[in-house]
């Protein structure tokens, strides 16, 4: 069974071209489209349980399709690594991509790119689980540039409005800017290490390289680089909620499920490193803590429904490069497998809601849904109580008390850390439920036009479901994990709180945040109005609302400058050096013309002064 | 033999397309067609050969034509093909094909000498790429040059002359000095050891003091380096791209610069090593200004062809820093992106020509929207465009990999900096992108796509491109054939 590995990624990858190349009608696309996924996610699943029944050697099978290319020592393969991890990760985003592809045959259903949409869609999948699929670091570049390609391609996707395709544009090259850091990291890697292989990778660094060595600190800053871009954190999140141009679909698959936790993944692929490298894993703590409070204040002050899924996006994975930081490596994980099903609920309700109010955004002018959309309304319900954590019941509240709890306990926890993920838990609940109450409760802003199908409402119950039932795994799942991430418990001492202690406040703050979500934004809106009407409060409603002055600053430093010194040398200066010799030429040639004047007396005077001048020369010198 | 045929077969294919346009337009299409596929057959014939047969001809030439041509002076006619010449040589009929198949159907005047300049320009450069003489080899060096600026001169833009004198005076100037470059070693090599011969073999290890290297090293470097085009030389090749055609395009962005990476290969570290490697970090840190210069203009052009043309000399950059930085991983990249960028900058350019065919223009500014009206041309451009950014999986992005991957151990800093290249190469990449088929069609373009003969062009390309991506191993063999000739520095 294991041996079927390989189709995993090539299914998509075939219906992609197929897609590409030929002409179909639109039941048959569709069709192509959602049986090849299906076809990948039960193929993951025969994986999954052959591996689980009998486990290969060392817990992990490798299946080499062919050698990439061999140039003196360097000697990357074409070929997939299975183990805990990297299962864990193809489950989920098959199954994930699957779902959202089947909401897709009706969400997309009258648009007249329909072919294009899915080969695109298919070509993303394929990209995803090679990345995710590689044995390395080469492989996974493939799969990650491919997913960028294809992130760039799909938010363009509806490319005559010029808006789309600048936003797309804007998330290619400032994840290309981390991609570059990575490249460099790889460059590194190879340099000290010869080899580009993820496992051997993982053996050698500690032969090679000291703890705290200097080269692997570099490292794993570099790859760091990729990551943050990739993944929208901090300094490089700007892309990503003007990522939420293109289709919902898109939006729910790409940008909330899977490609941006590709940072996540490869951080924890590469853990070993990391631990070598204390400076650089602090660094990730760092990032995810800072990111996900400026994406959670920032996501309270949008007014557009995908504009706050974004910011929530970034935030939640802030959570997970958090766990990575402090050495949770399998509660980020757990967090990324929760997050994949509610955060991808929430974009799919919420494209229910926008298609329904005929492409309205505006969650004020939302408002008292819940009774025409009774299953938008209660699967959003559950994925944002899973998504604020509400304690005992939903998945989310597993995988976040396990990271909180991570922050103050892991080797690399402090309470420093713990505090911040504790505001980060009011912070969620409070825009979670300003959302949900602003669309789903109180009078209604606009008339509903359409109604969705089963295809949109299947997928929308079956996340549902998993976004409740996806956190009673957490035991057998660090378990599973294991071998792949090796879970360090409390440092027994350092911590000033324990486990229950730590999860009973973080219900507590979840109940703060919706107590203070319903007094302000549906019990009496004019507190919240209140809040920003006086100058500093509009200020900062300003500042949060922009992402933190973040995309003007790099339009200033960085995208101006670019452009202003292409602009001013768009002639080419150093053409015009030659174009000044032949100008001389030109010019000594008149002056030379000048001297053919015809007069017999300049022509006598000339022979004179250099018969004159040629016999001084003779005789002085 | 096969060799010779390779060159006579384009010459007299020339001749005879020239003479039957006076019978037939299409008659002399077909010669020439036909010319061009017998050489590839031909080479073909030649790889499989030599290919197939393991390791034979390791430490040899795969073949030899060595006739004594002007015994006074020692020039001999002496052609050999090792894996470096073969793979370059099946580029150049590729392209060469390519070439003709998308002259087809333009209206093109005096179309018998059109097609003499194109096979005879394409006969020069197998003969610099097989030439084993430097005096045949400046001959072969000198023949691409005049059926190249009469393909400009003739068959150009507004502002063809303009161009085409620049790009003669830039070429022959430089040329010159690799004459003078020649003689000199041809002499030098005549005092240490009492012979005069022009052939490589023989000249190799010719014993020089590292001054008087250094002055002959230079003279071949320039040459090179105009043609390649390196910064601050490369200002003719913008000019000429801007006002030739399509066809000739693909020769000169794709072939012409590949003539001068083969150059600088065989005959720069081989024939003066210390030299070579006292000039690396001169030559390296123009390689790099090279990449970004090309990058950052190519971002400010308005003009299609010259924004191509600025990607390419970007793209160049990367061969020259590949082969500079002496590592046997970065010169195999060099070979690499030199292929791979002959194949997808003649695709770009062939994607420019199907715009302005139809558009009748060239300036990005005026396009828009294309993707509505010709999604299949469009969705070929997106293609090619991704091959230029180093996008994984194609061609390109193997050569440069490896070129920065190699590059790194020794110049970290500089590796850095070519990799922001990479980088820069998104920018201008995207925006043709954005400009040319994305936003809304405005005009309102109504105009036919893809024709059968165009789509089965590109699309051929595209296939070899993702070929070299995800399985270059053929080239990297046979290329290793060729390695045993070329000294220690690159191993």
């Amino acid at each position: 069974m294991l041996g079927l590995l390989w189709l995993i990624p090539a299914i998509p990858f075939a219906s992609a071209l197929a897609l590409a190349v030929l002409r179909f009608p639109r039941k048959v696309v569709a069709w192509i489209a959602v049986s090849s996924i299906a076809a990948s996610s039960i193929i993951s699943l025969l994986v999954t349980f052959s591996f689980l029944h009998a486990p290969p050697a060392g817990n992990a099978y490798t299946e080499v399709l062919w050698t990439w290319m061999r140039v003196g020592d360097f000697r990357p393969e074409i070929a997939f690594y299975l183990d805990p991890l990297s299962l864990i990760m193809v489950v989920v985003v098959a199954f994930v991509s699957f779902l959202i592809h089947l909401y897709s045959t009706e969400f997309m259903a009258g648009d007249d790119g329909y072919s294009r949409f899915f080969a695109y869609m298919n070509l993303f999948v394929a990209s995803m689980l090679t990345l995710l699929l590689a044995n390395n670091l080469l492989l996974l570049y493939l799969g990650w540039e491919g997913v960028g390609l294809c992130s760039y391609l799909l938010i363009g996707f509806w490319y005559r409005d010029p808006e789309n395709g600048l936003a797309g544009r804007k998330a290619f090259i400032v994840t290309r800017v981390g991609d570059t850091a990575m490249l460099i990291g790889l460059f590194l890697l190879f340099h000290d290490l010869g080899t580009l292989n993820i496992q051997e990778l993982m053996q050698r660094a500690p032969q090679h390289w000291h703890l705290g060595a200097g080269a692997a600190v570099a490292a794993g800053l570099l790859l760091l680089g990729g990551a943050v871009g990739k993944s929208a954190q901090l300094p490089l999140q700007t892309w990503l909620p003007d990522a939420m141009a293109g289709p919902t679909p898109v939006s729910a698959l790409i940008h909330a499920a899977t490609m941006v936790t590709a940072g996540v993944y490869l951080i924890a692929r590469t853990h070993v490193l990391y631990s070598l490298a204390p400076p650089a894993q602090f660094a990730v703590a760092v990032v995810g803590a800072a990111t996900l409070l400026i994406a959670g204040f920032s996501a309270l002050t949008q007014w557009d429904l995908k504009r706050v899924l974004a910011y929530s996006t970034i935030s939640q994975i802030g959570y997970m490069f958090l766990a990575l930081g402090v050495g949770a490596w399998p509660a980020a994980i757990l967090h990324f497998m929760t997050h994949a099903f509610f955060k991808a609920l929430l974009f799919l309700a919420a494209g229910v809601v926008i298609q329904a109010l005929h492409e309205e955004h505006n969650i004020f002018r939302m408002g008292g849904l819940r009774k025409k959309l009774p299953v938008a309304f209660w699967t959003f319900l559950i994925a944002g109580c899973s998504l604020a954590g509400l304690p005992l019941i939903t998945a989310g509240a597993f995988s976040k008390d396990w990271i909180l709890w991570g922050a103050a306990s892991a080797a690399n926890g402090s309470m420093g850390f713990w505090i911040v993920a504790l505001i980060g838990i009011l912070l969620t609940s409070l825009y979670t439920f300003r959302m949900i109450f602003l669309v789903f409760f109180g009078e209604m802003h606009s008339e509903v036009t359409k109604k969705p199908g089963m295809a949109m409402l299947i997928p929308c119950i079956v996340l549902a479901f998993l976004s409740i039932a996806g956190g009673y795994v957490k035991t057998p799942f660090a378990h599973f994990l294991e071998t792949a991430l090796p879970w360090n418990a409390a440092a027994a001492g350092a911590v000033h709180i324990s486990e229950i202690g730590s999860e009973t406040v973080a219900g507590l703050v979840f109940l703060l945040g919706l107590v203070l979500a319903y007094v302000l934004f549906l019990r009496s809106r004019s507190y919240a109005a209140s809040l920003t009407d006086n100058a500093a409060g509009a200020a900062l409603h300003r500042f949060w609302f922009s992402d933190w002055g973040m995309d003007w600053l790099y339009d200033r430093l960085l995208v101006r400058p670019y452009a202003w010194a292409a602009r001013i040398d768009k002639g080419d200066l150093i053409d015009g050096f030659y174009s000044g010799i032949a100008e001389l030429n030109v010019l000594a040639w008149r002056v030379l013309g000048l001297t053919e004047s015809g007069r017999l007396r300049w022509y006598a005077a000339g022979i004179a002064a250099g018969s004159i001048i040629y016999i001084a020369v003779v005789l002085f010198l | 033999m096969i060799l010779l045929w390779l060159i006579v077969v384009l010459v007299g294919g020339g001749l005879l397309a020239w003479l039957a346009a006076r019978i037939h337009p299409l008659l002399c299409r077909w010669i020439s067609l036909a010319a061009v596929l017998v050489d590839l057959a031909l080479a073909l014939f030649e790889a499989s050969r030599h290919l197939s047969s393991g390791n034979a001809g390791m430490n040899t030439w795969f073949e030899q034509v060595d006739w004594s041509w002007i015994p006074q002076f020692g020039i001999h006619f002496h052609l050999a093909l090792d894996g470096l010449s073969l793979l370059l040589v099946l580029l150049t009929l590729v392209l060469g094909v390519v070439s003709v198949v998308i002259s087809w159907s333009a209206h093109i005047k005096a179309l018998g000498f059109y097609h003499l300049n194109l096979l005879w320009i394409l006969a020069g450069i197998l003969g610099v790429f097989l030439s084993l003489d430097l005096f045949l080899f400046y001959f072969s060096w000198e023949l691409m040059l005049i059926p190249m600026y009469f393909l400009i001169a003739i068959w150009g833009g507004e502002r063809r002359t303009y161009a085409a004198v620049k790009f003669f005076l830039f070429t022959q100037l430089s040329g010159l000095l690799m004459l003078i470059a020649i003689l000199a070693l041809y002499f030098a090599h005549y005092h240490a050891t009492g012979v005069y011969t022009f052939q490589y073999t023989a000249l190799l290890g010719t014993p020089l003091s590292p001054h008087t290297a250094m002055w002959i090293m230079l003279g071949f470097f320039i040459a090179f380096a105009v043609k390649l085009p390196m910064f601050p030389f490369h200002t003719w090749l913008p000019d000429a791209c801007a006002e030739a055609s399509t066809a000739t395009n693909v020769i000169l962005a794709g072939l012409l610069a590949t003539t001068a990476g083969y150059g600088m290969i065989r005959f720069l570290f081989p024939l003066f090593p210390g030299a070579f490697r006292a000039f690396a970090p001169v030559a390296m840190t123009l390689a790099v200004i090279t990449i970004l210069y090309g990058a950052i203009l190519a971002f400010s052009q308005t003009n299609l062809m010259r924004l191509l043309a600025y990607a390419s000399i970007s793209h160049l950059g990367f061969v020259l820093l590949g082969i500079f930085s002496g590592s046997g991983i970065a010169l195999q990249g060099a070979v690499m992106t030199l292929i791979a960028h002959g194949i997808s900058t003649s695709a770009l350019f062939i994607v420019a020509g199907s715009i302005e065919d139809r558009t009748h223009t060239r300036e990005i500014g005026v396009m828009g929207g294309l993707w509505d009206t010709v999604p299949r041309l469009s969705g070929a451009g997106l293609f090619f465009a991704l091959a230029s950014l180093g996008l994984p999986g194609l061609g390109d992005f193997v050569g440069e990999f490896l070129i920065l991957l190699g590059t790194y151990r020794a110049h970290t800093a500089m590796t850095v900096v070519a990799a922001c290249g990479v980088l820069a190469a998104t920018f201008y990449a995207l925006r043709f992108v954005q400009r040319a088929f994305q936003g809304p069609n405005l005009r309102p373009w109504r105009l036919p796509d893809l024709a059968l003969r165009e789509g089965l062009t590109l699309g051929a390309m595209m296939v070899v491109l993702l070929w070299l991506g995800l399985y270059p191993q053929p080239v990297f063999h046979t290329f290793a054939q060729a390695a045993n000739h070329l000294p220690a520095l690159w191993r």
